[in-house]
């Protein structure tokens, strides 16, 4: 079927692009939001629909978030300072789903010491205090694959259809 | 192609249902053909739809209903939509704040959506998103609307139960009588049933529904439940209710009017996407756009215009 369609203004009659569809999501236990919400109104601002899961989120709360809504991408909010114990479950948690492909950032207080080791997890952006919304968005539309909806899906790794937390049963 | 996937999805695989609704979300052609398989796989899951002004609680009044469900050992899917900016065309989805406690439980799948620019209540993608959970194996599929007011009844097109969420003082009975929300209902829940008032509002739903004469037709008396759900209280009353209700389409033969109801209305707005490409893929956009021209700057008007291009299309006057 034509995307162009006739009951739109000729100024709107481009093909709809697709949603970019972001999890915004504060891991660990400090309850400072704030931050969060600024960047997930200014996603949204930007046209993008904004999941937002709220405060203190485990790392299989949020993989499960994302894995039901098919995000593109994952946004990590952190200013505790478990960030190095969140991270990489979170990651490991998104291997085993076979879900490498989402993009995933992370932004908050994250000591400069630190950066190299949650980069070599994978984990892109690192926004600190300061970083502009508008730098974040202009990130997420370079980064995020448009064309992985059309990719075959990757199989299993674990062999649950759910996410379990690492250790429990299953 | 879809193959994989949809086999995928009916063995439970998360990500591949995940996939799938995307897919359907976007509206991709392609996805046709696994649609109208899904459409064979379906129709055992009981739709409910959760509708109510904004604030109302729908949000944790479906966590519960969802952990309800659960004890009674059925596998549950949430779709739960929220508005789309009309400015920015982005959205924030934050029904799933209210459901953390849905968090690690395989047999329970929960789906935000944009409505994306429909009115009513619902996206435009939210039927075939219902089928795809429907063909999934889900026994109960439960439907959130963006929070609606008194005209978003889009809802009855989607689901086969419907609840109309209301709380204590949010105006007299006249605001009752009004046509559109309060006729689709199903099932009435006075959330919120601890605040002053409750006792009132159900007393004028009650009084409402005595008054109406279209129901008798179908001998079914909407219920009016008393709930409090950031407890719980009242929820295994609503979910009572709701198996009733669901019993009551089925002997009644209205499960099926309902079916060929939404049928009907889906048909035909396919239809109509289907006419206007023909139209666009015949008549084209810029004639169309000279005679819309016409019409603002009034050397036309809409009728002749409209029996002008069935001329020109070649389906003849009307």
């Amino acid at each position: 079927m034509s995307q162009q369609s006739l009951d739109a203004t000729p100024q709107t009659q481009v093909a709809p692009e697709r949603k970019i569809r972001v999890i915004v999501a504060k891991p660990g236990l400090d309850g400072h939001d704030r931050g969060a919400k600024v960047i997930a109104r200014a996603l949204r601002d930007a046209g993008m629909e904004v999941i937002y899961t709220g405060i203190r989120q485990t790392p299989a709360m949020i993989v499960e978030a994302a894995i039901q809504e098919d995000a593109d991408a994952i946004l990590l909010s952190i200013l505790s300072g478990a960030h190095m114990a969140l991270f990489p479950k979170i990651m490991e948690l998104l291997r085993e789903q076979g879900a490498e492909d989402i993009l995933v950032m992370a932004g908050g207080i994250l000591p400069d010491e630190d950066i190299p080791a949650i980069e070599a997890l994978g984990i892109k952006g690192n926004f600190g205090p300061g970083t502009s919304t508008q730098d974040i968005i202009a990130f997420v539309r370079a980064n995020v694959k448009p064309e992985r909806l059309a990719q075959p899906l990757p199989p299993l790794r674990s062999t649950g259809a759910s996410v379990e937390e690492p250790g429990a049963q299953g | 192609m879809f193959d994989d996937l949809i086999a995928r999805l009916i063995a439970g695989e998360r990500r591949a249902l995940a996939r799938m609704v995307s897919l359907v979300e976007n509206n991709d052609p392609a996805s046709r053909a696994a649609l109208a398989q899904l459409h064979a796989l379906g129709g055992k899951a009981h739709i409910i739809g959760i509708t109510g002004s904004p604030g109302a609680g729908k949000s944790t009044l479906v966590m519960q209903l969802v952990r309800e469900l659960r004890r009674r050992d059925q596998k549950v899917a949430v779709v739960a939509v929220d508005p789309t900016s009309p400015f920015t065309g982005g959205a924030i989805l934050g029904d799933r704040i209210r459901m953390q406690d849905l968090v690690g439980d395989p047999n329970v799948y929960i789906r935000s959506m944009a409505s994306r620019g429909s009115v009513g209540g619902l996206s435009s993608a939210t039927r075939d998103v219902v089928r795809v959970l429907d063909a999934a194996g889900f026994d109960t599929i439960i439907i959130e609307t963006v929070g609606a007011g008194q005209a978003e009844v889009e809802i009855v097109r989607a689901a086969q139960s419907i609840v109309v969420v209301t709380v204590p003082g949010m105006g007299d009975d006249i605001q009752a009588l009004k046509a559109g929300i309060l006729e689709i209902a199903d099932c009435f829940c006075v959330n919120k049933a601890d605040r002053p008032g409750a006792d009132q509002t159900a007393a004028e739903l009650r009084m409402l529904l005595s008054l109406d004469t279209q129901r008798g037709k179908e001998d079914w008396k909407p219920p009016i439940v008393k709930t409090i759900a950031a407890t719980g209280e009242g929820v295994p009353q609503l979910a009572d209710a709701l198996a009733k209700h669901l019993a009551f389409l089925r002997a009644s033969g209205q499960i099926v009017v309902r079916g060929e109801r939404q049928a009907r209305s889906e048909i035909l707005a396919l239809l109509y996407q289907h006419l206007l490409s023909r139209l666009n893929a015949t008549l084209g956009a810029d004639r169309f756009n000279e005679i819309v021209a016409d019409v603002a700057a009034r050397r036309s008007d809409p009728y002749s215009a409209t029996d002008e291009i069935a001329r020109e299309i070649g389906i003849g006057e009307n």
